[in-house]
């Protein structure tokens, strides 16, 4: 594109957002002729450009803008159809210009007759309109004692020698047909005034009638020392690519660590003769690179820009009154800060118009002014901008937060409970959270808040909100002054260095172990008490790994060190390190892409002592350490269930089990993973009918079994029972009392002939009797395992347990009966085999992994590899759930990999293969 | 750079190789990629890193990624001593492969060149871009592209 016409887009579109945010203002103030004169000379100054590089659609078009203004200027008065009507040229002026800038310089085609025609429409009629008074005595109507159509308008009458503006122009469009551009380029760098425009024209058409030594316009002249006083400083700047600063700010960064390099060079060597002139390059360098700083510091008004004008289309979309206040529009940051944070800043005024600030009517009733307020603050704030975003409005509703937590399944009713109205206001951060009632065309669609919040975390900010109910919202954004040069935090860990953010870190702790500080253990978990609250710990080399394992575990033992307390987004949590050196304004480098996949860092750089070192990412730390705990968890279990399932084999196994008396004294037990619920009933709600008790439990009638039928419930005060439930029907063992709940083993060394006692153990040093829960169920519902059957269509699925475990086998079996299944159980993958060969068909296999000789793996292998099985569903069955496990269980064949100890898991796992099947079957 | 120009221009079908030695054999680095050969000093070990990713280290301002080129070939690690390294570019960004010892710089043609021996260590393979026979050694052609190209790749996915 022709350089001329890529400075005009550029320059141009700069022009017509302040003529946005000028016209808002001038709408509110009509009399100030200041506001009328800059707008008047933004829109004259486009029009001109483009006549001069011959764009005719937007000339005519600008021009008719211009000319309705021009009868503002004139006293007409201003209407706010009038504005509204210039308003929606300029955003067609726009749409053309990012048209032209696609197209590479071509008008595109099309016509704006319709707004030129009502533009035109507004100029005569309020040219016939009564002419008011002018705040300005100086001006007169004498332009409009001509008669007819006047496109610029001075202020005053002509004086001696002067040319008229039109005449002025005249000559420009006539000189105009002469230029070849390429001429014109080095002498036409700014088009920003009129008598520049001229320029051009002169020197190339000599014989043209204006000169401009004397005959530049008085009024112009005016005109530039008003737009001098109102801080414009077009004269004085030049254009520089972003790309230019950039680079110069590279080279200033390499400098700065060169500088520290030398530094710390001289400062090994006492009486150098490089110290006096060492120490004024680093101080020139220190100037220089505040100076480049500068370079890319913007004041954050220009991110602000657009906002008056959204606002005001906002305020007549949604018929509220919106006053739109800006504080410290000159507070500077970095460029590229300010381009990040525009889209969020924009968003967050729209939300609060639309949902923060309420209707005239309701704000009358509250005892508010109708107009409401959204005010705009910026300030800086220990080396960080805050940006708040406040309105006077109704504030959020928790409650309907809370509703929308709740169906969202961000949080549970009693976890909801539990937090203040603070907490519960961030849900509105969450993804996909919108309170709106109904979804505007403005706002309400919830793609809002956690996008905000994204975008601002994505460059090291954070976000927080405050509400008061009928008093309003404010969002306060917490944002680094820029992205280049960040504060950091030394710290060692296991003998390497790491930076951490400042911006993250909220506080350090001194630990010792006779200090007041201390680490304290939850199950090996480290924790901190931390005033009153418990801190959650990581040991940053354990995050890294990269900890020499028992001498670490020594360190933490011996808890000498240090305590960086962090805050990312709302987690808090503290990041243990061996030692803390100082902090240093590091300049961030990128890292290079083979290391990008390292969530853990987000750059490095180069100290002064010339070493390099990685810069920690604080998001990166926060996601890890939440899942570090969970694996540390899952690892945890995994191990625990591991020696569970050895103690089972070695029939050593302590589990819980409920022991209950029913029936006569001695003790019953059962495992306390089958039962659902421990529940009292006043004897009286239990009710018979049809031959059986049963009580209403849940909305629904539930059925009572005895565990003989000899025994009975009380005769009066309250009942004891165990509850099974299982898919949505329930069933009370009635119990006389509930003895204990204990840890032991259950080793079932006598078998039972009784029907519904599995057989006796020895339990707390006395013999217990197991009970069969598979006895009782069908007590209650004579359909419990036919129903699920029927479910089934009317199939008993066949089901071959294989498990090595006898405790596993007794313990499962009736599991699997309860929810519907025939099952064959079997000790080993020798006797699975067997069963199979014997001809028993079998609609699916559970199999434990660990087993002695054939292994679970193995077992499903060998299956896998036999044409009858192929299609068969198998699951795996185990102690140890481990990512790894899982996947070696999918390349053995396994259907699923199901955790020993989850029961429903089980049960949901052959659902979903068996419905899988019938689907296919159907 | 002119004078190699000069030199590879006048002799046809011939190419600059620096020589290496990783590990007690001997590689080849086209002298077109070779921007300086260095002995790093203070690597920073980058945790959760891949296995090669030696670390990265400054030189002369500019932050480079060592890759230990023993561990990209599966060799031995070598014992305590001074390090040297091969400065690259990839992409407009830096690496040093960190090797043994640097050799000469030699002039090859054409002919000695042979493509990889269908035998050769999978691992090697990948990385090597053919052998030289020279006079009572092999030389095999380190190819760059390839080299990092891999490693950057699947993370990258």
């Amino acid at each position: 594109m022709d350089d001329l016409l890529s400075e005009f887009l550029t320059e141009t579109n700069e022009s017509l957002d302040v003529v946005d945010v000028e016209l808002v203002k001038f709408e509110q103030e009509p009399n100030n002729a200041t506001i009328l004169d800059n707008i008047f000379r933004l829109v004259h100054t486009i029009k001109g450009t483009c006549g001069f590089l011959g764009l005719p659609r937007l000339e005519a078009l600008a021009h008719a803008a211009e000319t309705l203004m021009g009868k503002f200027r004139d006293g007409s008065p201003v209407t706010q159809e009038a504005v509204s009507l210039i308003l929606n040229s300029i955003d067609r002026i726009k749409e053309i210009l990012a048209e032209l800038e696609a197209a590479g310089g071509a008008e595109p085609d099309g016509s704006d007759d319709d707004l030129i025609s009502q533009l035109e429409h507004l100029s005569l009629s309020a040219e016939s309109g009564p002419v008011q008074d002018e705040a300005e005595g100086e001006e007169d109507a004498d332009d409009n004692a001509e008669g007819e159509l006047v496109y610029q308008v001075l202020e005053r009458p002509l004086r001696p020698g002067e040319v008229s503006l039109d005449d002025l122009e005249k000559a420009f469009q006539e000189t105009e047909m002469e230029i070849e551009l390429p001429d014109t380029r080095d002498g036409d760098d700014d088009l920003e005034d009129l008598p520049e425009e001229a320029q051009p024209g002169e020197s190339l058409a000599g014989a043209e009638p204006v000169r401009a030594d004397g005959n530049k316009p008085a009024a112009e002249k005016k005109k530039e020392n008003k737009s001098g006083k109102s801080g414009s400083v077009s004269n004085q700047t030049i254009r520089v690519s972003v790309e230019t600063l950039e680079h110069l700010m590279t080279m200033v960064s390499e400098l700065v660590l060169t500088r520290n390099q030398l530094l710390e060079i001289v400062r090994r060597h006492e009486d150098s003769e490089f110290k006096v002139p060492l120490q004024r390059l680093s101080n020139v360098t220190a100037e220089l690179q505040e100076g480049v700083m500068k370079t890319r510091m913007q004041p954050i008004g220009n991110a602000w820009q657009k906002l008056p004008r959204i606002v005001r289309d906002l305020s007549q979309e949604l018929e509220k009154p919106i006053e739109l206040e800006m504080i410290g529009a000159d507070t500077e940051l970095d460029r590229q800060v300010l381009e990040l944070i525009k889209d969020p800043l924009t968003h967050m005024v729209r939300n609060s118009a639309d949902h923060g600030l309420e209707m005239p009517a309701d704000r009358r009733t509250a005892g508010k002014s109708d107009k409401g307020t959204i005010t705009l603050a910026a300030y800086h704030e220990g080396g960080h901008i805050i940006i708040e975003v406040r309105d006077d409005g109704r504030g959020l509703d928790v409650e309907k937060i809370k509703a929308k937590a709740l169906s969202n399944g961000l949080a549970s009713e009693a976890e909801l409970e539990k937090m203040t109205d603070q907490q519960v206001h961030r849900f509105i951060f969450h993804a996909g959270f919108s309170t709106a009632a109904q979804v505007t065309s403005v706002s309400g669609r919830g793609v809002g808040m956690d996008v905000v919040r994204n975008n601002i975390e994505l460059i090291g900010g954070s976000v927080d909100l405050r509400s008061a109910p009928g008093k309003g919202t404010s969002f306060i954004i917490k944002i680094p002054l820029t992205l280049a040069i960040v504060s950091t935090l030394i710290v060692e860990a296991s003998g390497d260095r790491f930076a951490i953010p400042q911006l993250s870190v909220v506080e350090l702790v001194r630990v010792q172990t006779n200090s007041e500080h201390k680490i304290e253990r939850i199950k090996d978990t480290p924790v901190l008490r931390l005033r009153n609250k418990l801190l959650p710990l990581v040991h940053l080399s354990h995050l890294l790994g990269v900890a020499e394992e028992p001498v670490d575990e020594d360190a933490i033992e011996q808890d000498n060190g240090f305590i960086v307390v962090m805050q990312v987004g709302s987690q808090t949590f503290g990041v243990v390190v061996d030692g803390v050196f100082h902090t240093e304004e590091i300049v961030v480098k990128p890292m290079s892409t083979m290391l990008r996949n390292l969530t853990m860092f987000s750059g490095n750089t180069i100290l002064g002592d010339g070493s390099v070192i990685m810069i920690i990412d604080p998001n990166g730390v926060a996601s890890a350490m939440a899942s570090h705990a969970s694996s540390a968890v899952a690892e945890e279990n995994a191990a625990e269930q591991a020696d569970l399932l050895q103690e089972a084999i070695d029939g050593q196994a302590t589990i819980s089990m409920l022991l209950f008396r029913a029936g006569s004294p001695e003790p019953k037990a059962v495992p306390l993973s089958l039962v659902t619920r421990l529940e009292e009933f006043e004897v009286s709600k239990i009710e018979r009918s049809n031959g059986r008790d049963l009580v209403q439990y849940r909305g629904a009638l539930m059925p009572l079994v005895y565990v003989d039928a000899s025994h009975t419930h009380r005769g009066e005060g309250t009942q004891p029972m165990l509850v099974f439930s299982d898919s949505g029907r329930s069933m009370g063992l009635v119990v006389d009392e509930i003895v204990d709940i204990v840890e032991d083993r259950m080793n079932i060394e006598v078998g039972s002939e009784r029907a519904g006692i599995l057989g006796s153990a020895i339990i707390k040093d006395r013999a217990t009797e197991i009970i069969d829960l598979g006895f009782y169920l069908p007590q209650a519902f004579d359909d419990w395992f036919m129903r699920k059957e029927m479910e089934s269509s009317a199939l008993t699925k066949k089901v071959l347990l294989v498990d090595d475990s006898a405790f596993f086998r007794n313990m499962l079996t009736p599991v699997l009966k309860a929810a519907g299944y025939d099952v064959t159980a079997c000790g080993s993958a020798q006797a699975a085999f067997e069963q199979l060969e014997n001809g028993d068909t079998f609609n699916a296999i559970v199999s434990d992994i660990e087993m002695p000789e054939i292994n679970g793996f193995e077992l499903c292998e060998a299956l896998r590899r036999d044409q009858r099985f192929r299609q068969m569903p198998i699951l795996a069955l185990s102690a140890v759930v481990t990512p790894a496990s899982i996947e070696r269980g999918r390349q053995a064949g396994f259907d699923d990999y199901v955790a020993k100890f989850d029961r429903p898991g089980l049960i949901a796992a052959l659902k979903d293969v068996f419905s899988g099947e019938l689907g296919i079957a159907a | 750079m002119t004078t190699q120009d000069v030199l590879s221009t006048a002799a046809d079908d011939t190419v600059q190789y620096v020589t290496v030695v990783i590990g007690g054999q001997l590689f080849g680095l086209p002298i077109s990629q070779v921007h300086d050969v260095f002995m790093p000093e203070t690597v920073t070990r980058v945790p959760l890193a891949a296995r090669e990713v030696a670390g990265v280290l400054n030189l002369r301002g500019r932050i480079v990624t060592a890759i230990d080129m023993r561990k990209r070939l599966h060799l031995e690690p070598r014992e305590m001593g001074q390090m040297m390294a091969v400065g690259i570019e990839h992409k407009g960004e830096s690496y040093g492969l960190v090797i043994d010892s640097v050799g000469e710089v030699l002039t090859l043609s054409a002919d000695t060149r042979e493509a990889n021996p269908s035998n050769l260590d999978k691992r090697w393979a990948e990385i090597a871009g053919g052998v030289h026979r020279l006079e009572g050694k092999l030389m095999v052609i380190l190819d760059v592209e390839r080299l990092l190209g891999s490693m950057i790749e699947p993370m990258a996915a």
